[in-house]
């Protein structure tokens, strides 16, 4: 038991925990200074309305499902070396697939997935190959796609009458058509989860999304491929020595890295719940995913129990209107989200409180986090014997 | 008054699961230079990281001119005038010289920068000192020869009496390391205390006046150098008697294994070529070493051979297959093992645990992944075996994070892993740069071991102990170009140094050239 607290796992998850609740408790000052009438029961709202009742739950999963896929989407890329911050754009392009097929084509909700995933992959792909070939910085070109998605796809919707609700029988224009009246074997199933949770968001896409992170998190950590992947991110120099093709391995990562946020949209917007909404601000679920990586330490596991954190804050939120405007709302949860990612920080403070008991990390490491390595901390405290303040 | 301007008495420092420096003692005299000799893991970096400020011993203390100080950070060794030349050094690489050396200490009027004081400063300061550098000159632009006297400057510049120099001459050509002992003796003169670190004993005995030994992080004792030898001095560091000649029978050369022909390879510095037109051979139980300064192509001769850098023109065989457009994966599977300059840029993923690296070229062989999936048992076993035989020391066996590895382990284990790929044709590019007499040692029987298993080796060193001790066949580059073929029984250090400073070079290498 003694070695158990003295675990990396255990300072990991200690870490989060302390994250989170400093974040709760500026959050709370926060709820204070702008309405102190309903600060306490706003905090009590945050914490608990997630649980409050099964149809909240539900949503806390429904919003979870594609949290979780652009997540992945973030975190995939930066174990690979890789900052794709265009998931919002293969976010977008993805959902926008996804419609395509339900509407226009009248396919099943499984052919519109797939083609989420293309749509999302090649809008990774491009800034990919941008990056492989002519070294040009992922983080411009994927900036730039975003914008580029948002706009085509809007263009395309204007241009595609029978995807929008007025030609079935609704009277706005301004988004796509209802699956329910436009194809309803579009709609991801429910399999009876709806009627269990009492709830029309609850479907099956948060499995969908737990199967893909368990798939990446054994090609990241079991497969030659994901071996190689990580090689390139941690050393593309040392990679290209071992005879490991570098920049098929930049392509790729990032195609995958789109075809994951593609499948984001895909799950949301076939939720039957959601409608594609004409207008020219970028969606906020692809950014997301940047704090869920981050909070989840780009651990595909990790990331899963971070989106679901995130979704259950954003949830308590939702529930603070009227007595805060939503601006505010949106500001408390940031700064919750904020400091959460923090638990990096805190996680070093306390392994020099705790010293790790480093002759026992495997069998209990395993239990309580998934394995490491963590990417992107190089100053790693690791003091042996000779390397002292070199670096 | 003490007679010693800096004392670190009973210092110990402990690390998770390691005792870093166990009660150790030194004392530093005013106008002396004092060596501080070990091997790799030995300490000696941490304990120049307490005085520094870097790390808090557990127990002992510190006292400068017999007054205890505590020093918390890298400004209170400053205050006391403590400088350190790093073994990296800490400079701005888009800076010039003279923005390097006035960082953190910009002499100002209101906040606007006063560089003409500065630069007189730096100017009289290395003219005093003979430490030549262009102020001017941006740090990315200039030799590291130079990028260290700038480091030296700082340390100037600043006023620092007490000068660490955390082993200086581990990136300096044999010149510029006669400079240095010149540059450090006149420091002397003027009064100044030098900790010199190193596991060099030719520079101890050269410069130093008194030497600390450490081994294992355990204080061995302090030793005036004028009472000692080399091989005493080495016995304390290592523990045993170490064998500075390399024990080896007469090469016998089979059958050719690899072959260049009109190598030539652009530089990505200037224009010119950095390889221009070499032509190469090295046979089966033979060691071929390419010896010459730093710059002089090798680098880029065995980056194009490998396959990190492309060739311009040439061709290259393997075992008499053309190889010349093959890839670097293909190379590997031929039987080309590469132990690369950079051990931290190419030689391993830091961030990887040993294991991991011990597999790096083969993770995809039948042997390791079945179907895609790593064969984690397999590499788990794998990887121990060669810790075992290659005895590579760290803290958690397969799983060590290689970052945390000393570096002499670290290239341990890239020699197991090369090795032990049963390669036909190794090569090895400064393998012992950094290292201390023990792996130095062992280093070289491992090449030794590998030529009479009928194995060819290319060696590229800038050491001329190295070049003479254990090659069979030297050949100097200068400018790209190979200048001379030596026998290493019958040429002398000083015939060579001549060709590798360019003063000479051996005719029908170049007639050619020449002519046309």
């Amino acid at each position: 038991m003694k070695n158990y607290f003295k675990s990396k796992g255990f300072i990991t998850v200690l870490a989060s925990v302390i994250s989170i609740v400093v974040g709760l408790l500026i959050g709370f000052i926060l709820l204070i200074v702008f309405n102190p009438a309903y600060a306490v029961g706003g905090l009590g709202s945050i914490i608990s309305k997630g649980f409050s009742s099964s149809d909240k739950f539900a949503k806390v999963l429904y919003q979870a499902a594609p949290l979780i896929m652009t997540g992945l989407s973030v975190g995939f890329a930066f174990k690979t070396g890789l900052f794709n911050i265009g998931a919002t754009g293969q976010y977008t392009v993805g959902a926008f697939m996804a419609l395509v097929f339900g509407i226009q084509f009248q396919m099943p909700w499984w052919v519109c997935l797939i083609a989420a995933m293309i749509g999302g992959a090649i809008w990774g792909f491009i800034p990919g190959i941008c990056k492989a070939l002519f070294n040009v910085n992922e983080v411009i070109t994927s900036i730039m796609f975003n914008w580029l998605g948002l706009f085509m796809v809007n263009l395309l919707l204007n241009n595609m009458p029978v995807m929008l609700a007025d030609h079935w029988g609704a009277s706005n224009k301004d988004r796509t058509a209802a699956l329910a009246s436009a194809n309803p074997s579009a709609i991801i199933p429910k399999l009876g989860l709806n009627e269990l949770l009492h709830s029309n968001y609850m479907n099956i896409s948060i499995f969908i999304a737990i199967i893909i992170a368990v798939v990446i998190y054994i090609i990241l950590e079991k497969r030659t491929f994901g071996y190689e992947l990580k090689a390139c991110g941690f050393n593309k120099d040392a990679s290209i020595y071992a005879g490991i093709n570098a920049k098929r391995n930049i392509v790729l990562s990032m195609v995958i890295s789109g075809a994951l946020a593609g499948i984001g949209g895909g799950i949301y917007y076939l939720s039957g719940t959601a409608q594609y909404t004409i207008v020219k601000s970028l969606l906020a679920m692809g950014f997301n995913g940047i704090p869920v990586a981050l909070l989840g330490a780009s651990s595909p596991i990790g990331i899963i129990f971070a989106a679901l954190f995130i979704s259950y804050i954003q949830v308590g939120g939702e529930a603070l209107q009227p007595e805060y405007a939503k601006e505010i709302i949106d500001i408390i949860i940031a700064v919750i989200i904020y400091l959460s990612a923090f638990s990096l920080l805190v996680k070093n403070i306390l392994g020099k409180f705790i010293k790790t008991d480093t002759s026992n990390v495997n069998a209990e490491d395993k239990a309580v986090t998934p394995p490491e390595p963590v990417p992107a901390k190089p100053a790693e405290v690791a003091p042996t014997e000779e390397k002292g303040g070199n670096e | 008054m003490s007679d010693y301007v800096i004392e670190m008495l009973n210092i110990t420092k402990r690390f998770p699961g390691i005792v870093a420096n166990d009660n150790i003692t030194l004392q530093l005299k005013k106008g002396e230079v004092h060596a501080l000799l070990g091997e790799n893991g030995a300490g000696k970096s941490t304990l120049m990281s307490v005085l520094f400020g870097l790390y808090q011993p557990e127990e002992g203390c510190i006292k400068k001119n017999g007054e205890v100080v505590k020093i918390n950070d890298p400004n209170d060794a400053n205050a006391l005038h403590i400088g350190m030349v790093h073994q990296h050094f800490k400079l701005v690489e888009c800076f010039s010289v003279l923005d390097n050396i006035i960082l953190g200490v910009e002499p100002n009027k209101m906040g606007f920068l006063q560089k003409k004081e500065a630069r007189a400063k730096v100017l009289e300061l290395s003219e005093k000192y003979g430490l030549k550098v262009d102020p001017d000159a941006l740090i990315e632009d200039i030799s590291v020869g130079m990028q260290q006297r700038v480091e030296i400057l700082k340390m100037l510049y600043r006023e620092n009496e007490i000068l660490i120099f955390d082993e200086p001459t581990a990136v300096l050509t044999p010149q510029e390391i006669d400079e240095l002992m010149e540059i450090m003796r006149g420091f002397k003169a003027e009064g100044k205390s030098i900790l010199f670190i190193t596991h060099k004993l030719n520079e101890i005995m050269a410069v130093a006046d008194r030497c600390t030994v450490l081994r294992k992080g355990k204080y061995m004792g302090t030793v005036n150098v004028a009472d000692t030898t080399k091989e005493e001095l080495s016995k304390m560091m290592v523990g045993r008697n170490v064998n500075f000649k390399v024990d080896k029978c007469d090469c016998k050369p089979g059958e050719t294994v690899f072959k260049a022909e009109h190598v030539t390879v652009p530089s990505k510095l200037h224009k010119k070529n950095a390889v221009n037109d070499v032509s190469l051979e090295v046979r089966a139980g033979e060691i071929v070493c390419l010896a010459g300064i730093e710059g002089n192509g090798q680098t880029e001769f065995v980056q194009g051979i490998t396959g990190l850098t492309k060739m311009s023109s040439g061709r290259i065989e393997l075992l008499g297959k053309d190889i010349t457009n093959a890839s670097i994966r293909e190379k590997s599977i031929m039987g080309i093992s590469h132990i690369p300059e950079d051990r931290h840029k190419h030689g391993l993923v830091l961030d990887y645990s040993l294991e991991q690296n011990m597999v790096l070229q083969q993770y995809w062989e039948p042997q390791f992944q079945h179907n895609g999936f790593i064969k984690q048992q397999a590499v788990r076993e794998y990887a121990e075996k060669l810790i075992d035989q290659f005895d590579v020391r760290s803290g958690q066996g397969p799983i060590t994070t290689v970052r945390s590895m000393s570096g002499g382990n670290q290239q341990k284990a890239i020699i197991a892993r090369e090795i032990s790929k049963d390669p036909k044709l190794l090569i090895a590019v400064q393998p012992t740069r950094g290292l201390d007499v023990g792996a130095i040692e062992y280093i070289h029987k491992q090449l030794v071991k590998e030529r009479d298993e009928g194995k060819a080796v290319l060696l590229v060193s800038l050491e001329l102990d190295e070049v003479m001790n254990v090659s069979d066949r030297i050949l100097v580059m200068y400018e790209g170009e190979i200048v001379g073929e030596f026998d290493p029984k019958t040429v002398t250090v000083q015939e060579l140094g001549l060709y590798m400073a360019g003063a000479k070079r051996q005719d029908e290498n170049n007639s050619k050239k020449e002519e046309a």
